[in-house]
């Protein structure tokens, strides 16, 4: 026996898991060893209840239950065992099987067992204790672990500068929760100088979820770079992604394309939080395109919508963590205070810190960040600064009047919405920025002309007055000349650098055998000294130039 | 700004229909310009003179309005003039042309003395 009770402290008891419990056995030969075989009890088993109100050895035999966990126990040869209880709670069983000798356990050997069972019942506990805080330690190392390659991945792979465009201020917050989530942001750039911003959400939490978002972030990077159209992009990028998504995670993802000079943003969602647009007046209106996650489902197809951001306004991109935050009455932030905060804002650069006080007044000191928080602003100042755009507009101008050596300053950038007499207000516009210049009537008034049929151009053969379509101007000075760029988005449309533009036949249109119309290049051609033209993948261009010195003026022609 | 739609209306002078427009030129002056030249030709004048005194602003499709006047003129066998215009729209009127086909003058007077002879 003395044997048996140093078996008993060698005995390795526990649970496999923690809804069941794991029993040994041992031949009760003292002189033959017989190796443990654990068994499990599932917390239901019958023979649980009934061991709990065993007073002490149990004969397995003369047991008849609805029991796997008895049949186990007879099927390895068990005959006698011993419940070890704790706190009212079956910690083990002490379990031998037949004597070698044949004989039955007598009475003194069961008294034995079950003095033994009472003293190391408490001992077996603690022991299961002990290991399970060990184990549990370990898995706490594990996480944390994971956490800091959670953070790490993340940490590397958010942009570490923000965009520097002239004309725009580009902000962006990122804060982990504890338990690092998904969100991400990107910046793509264009040789155009367009720039591709991108907000995302991957569904789950630490490794897994980073490891998706560094995949997701480097397939659309590739994918933006081969196609233009936002709702293009996401869709490919779903094709792609979705194969290799794990069942039930999922990326939701918004992705905007930028032109900084007109303003024009063009947009696809894969059920991102909406983006709010502050507009001038301090109206706050949602940027709205439907598209499901990446990685549900294939063949998807994204809405792709636009907008114009005008001079003074801004948008802010936002994850969940903001909107989903609670307070101490667990009731959360919300979407419409967040719209709210947007709209009493006018200063987009100082936008997310306005939110984040906001947002800190509305948990409380004690507040655990429940998800990760991440706002990008993209805030369209109100006017040029000259030095803003100083080198950008030297290089352009440069390159479009081959007047090297020149300083060429910005007098004016503006939009306008592709309205019918909108090329009023260009020309008024444009006529306020080159006041300074002096500029005779005559020309003033010719300059004032060309502008307004070139902005009608644009609005009507380029944009189709679609009122959401721009016209974007942009005017620039030298010390020899005078540059007025009128863009539009007809992308439909070639038009050649340099058009052969002949005077329109008026007697064929006095007769009725042409439309009267058809004036407006011609009118142009004549009231600029020179008129050019480019076009891009987007837009075209109508360059309208004026010498303010020497020879060539449009004046003099006439 | 705010756009200065046109107001047309017709005065009559002996042999000859005044056309007193004020405000813009453009696509949305189609429907007065038209109507008060109706007007003007209902008095059956051979002669109609559009005084632009109170226009200031004229763009390609008000030109081709004119364009189009000048052709219902012609067409009824009408004389079209052209008064008042700044010197903007008179070199816009000899850039177009339209001057080898309406005559044009610097004010009302002198249109009017000049279109009582063509009667």
């Amino acid at each position: 026996m003395a044997t048996l009770l140093q078996r008993l402290r060698q005995m390795r008891m526990g649970r496999v898991k923690s809804e069941s419990q794991m029993i040994q056995m041992y031949g009760a030969d003292l002189s033959r060893q017989v190796l443990p075989v654990p068994i499990d009890i599932a917390p239901n088993d019958p023979i649980v209840a009934y061991f709990l109100s065993a007073p002490g050895a149990v004969e397995i035999d003369k047991l008849h239950l609805e029991s796997p966990a008895l049949q186990a126990l007879k099927t390895t040869g068990v005959k006698i065992a011993v419940p070890l209880v704790s706190q009212g709670e079956l910690v083990g069983l002490l379990n031998l099987g037949p004597r070698l000798s044949e004989q039955d356990y007598s009475t003194d050997d069961r008294g034995l067992l079950n003095t033994l069972a009472t003293q190391s019942a408490p001992a077996v506990r603690v022991a299961q204790l002990v290991r399970d805080q060990q184990v549990q330690a370990r898995a706490n190392e594990r996480i944390q672990h994971e956490l800091r390659v959670a953070q790490l991945i993340q940490k590397t792979l958010l942009p570490k500068d923000l965009p520097a465009l002239p004309g725009w201020h580009v902000n962006a917050y990122y804060q982990a929760a504890r338990q690092v989530g998904g969100d991400f942001y990107d910046f793509i750039y264009f040789d155009d100088d367009r720039l591709g911003l991108v907000i995302g959400d991957v569904t789950d939490k630490g490794v897994p979820a980073a490891l998706l978002m560094a995949t997701t972030r480097s397939v659309l990077r590739a994918v933006a770079q081969r196609v233009v159209a936002p709702g293009q992009v996401l869709e490919r990028v779903n094709e792609i992604l979705q194969p290799d998504i794990p069942p039930k995670m999922f990326v939701t993802c918004l992705y905007a394309l930028l032109d900084p000079s007109s303003g024009l943003l063009q947009y696809a969602n894969a059920g991102h939080d909406l983006p709010y647009h502050r507009h001038r007046t301090g109206e706050v209106t949602e940027l709205r395109a439907t598209g499901m996650p990446l990685g549900l489902m294939p063949g998807m197809s994204y809405e792709e919508k636009e907008t114009v951001v005008a001079p003074g306004e801004c948008i802010l991109f936002h994850s969940d963590g903001i909107v989903e935050a609670h307070n101490t009455h667990r009731e959360m932030f919300s979407f419409p205070r967040l719209m709210r905060l947007v709209g009493e804002h006018e200063d987009g650069d100082t936008l997310k810190e306005f939110i984040l006080d906001d947002l800190a007044a509305f948990t409380g000191p004690d507040w655990e960040q429940e998800d990760d928080i991440t706002m990008v602003t993209l805030q369209r100042t109100k006017s040029y600064g000259v030095t803003e755009v100083a080198s950008r507009s030297t290089s352009r101008a440069n390159e479009a009047n081959s007047d090297n050596g020149n300083d060429w300053r910005t007098l004016a950038e503006f939009t306008l919405p592709s309205e019918r007499g909108n090329e009023r207000l260009a020309m008024e516009q444009v006529a306020a920025a080159v006041r300074t210049l002096n500029l005779p009537t005559k020309r003033l008034e010719q300059l004032k002309t060309a502008v307004a049929e070139a902005t009608m151009n644009a609005m009507e053969h380029g944009n189709h007055y679609q009122p959401e379509k721009p016209v974007s101007i942009e005017v620039l000075a030298s010390q020899k000349a005078l540059s007025v760029h009128v863009k539009d988005h007809g992308v439909t449309r070639s038009l050649p650098a340099h058009p052969d533009i002949e005077a329109p036949d008026l007697e064929a249109k006095l007769a009725e055998l042409q439309t009267p119309r058809g004036w407006g290049l011609f009118l142009i051609k004549n009231m600029v000294d020179e008129m050019r033209i480019s076009n891009d993948a987007s837009h075209h261009t109508i360059e309208l130039i004026m010498y303010l010195e020497g020879e060539g003026h449009a004046s003099e022609k006439t | 700004m705010p756009a200065k739609r046109l107001e047309a209306h017709v005065r009559q002078q002996p042999r000859v229909a005044i056309v007193d427009l004020e405000g813009e030129i453009d696509s949305f002056a189609e429907d007065a310009l038209n109507a008060a030249y109706a007007k003007a030709e209902s008095q059956n004048a051979n002669v109609i003179l559009l005084n632009f005194s109170k226009v200031d602003y004229i763009n390609s499709t008000g030109i081709a309005l004119i364009v189009g006047l000048l052709a219902r003129a012609r067409k009824s066998k009408r004389h079209l003039l052209a008064c008042g215009l700044s010197d903007h729209y008179v070199e816009i009127f000899q850039i177009t042309r339209l001057v080898d086909f309406m005559s044009v003058f610097p004010d009302e007077t002198s249109a009017l003395v000049e279109g009582s002879k063509m009667t």
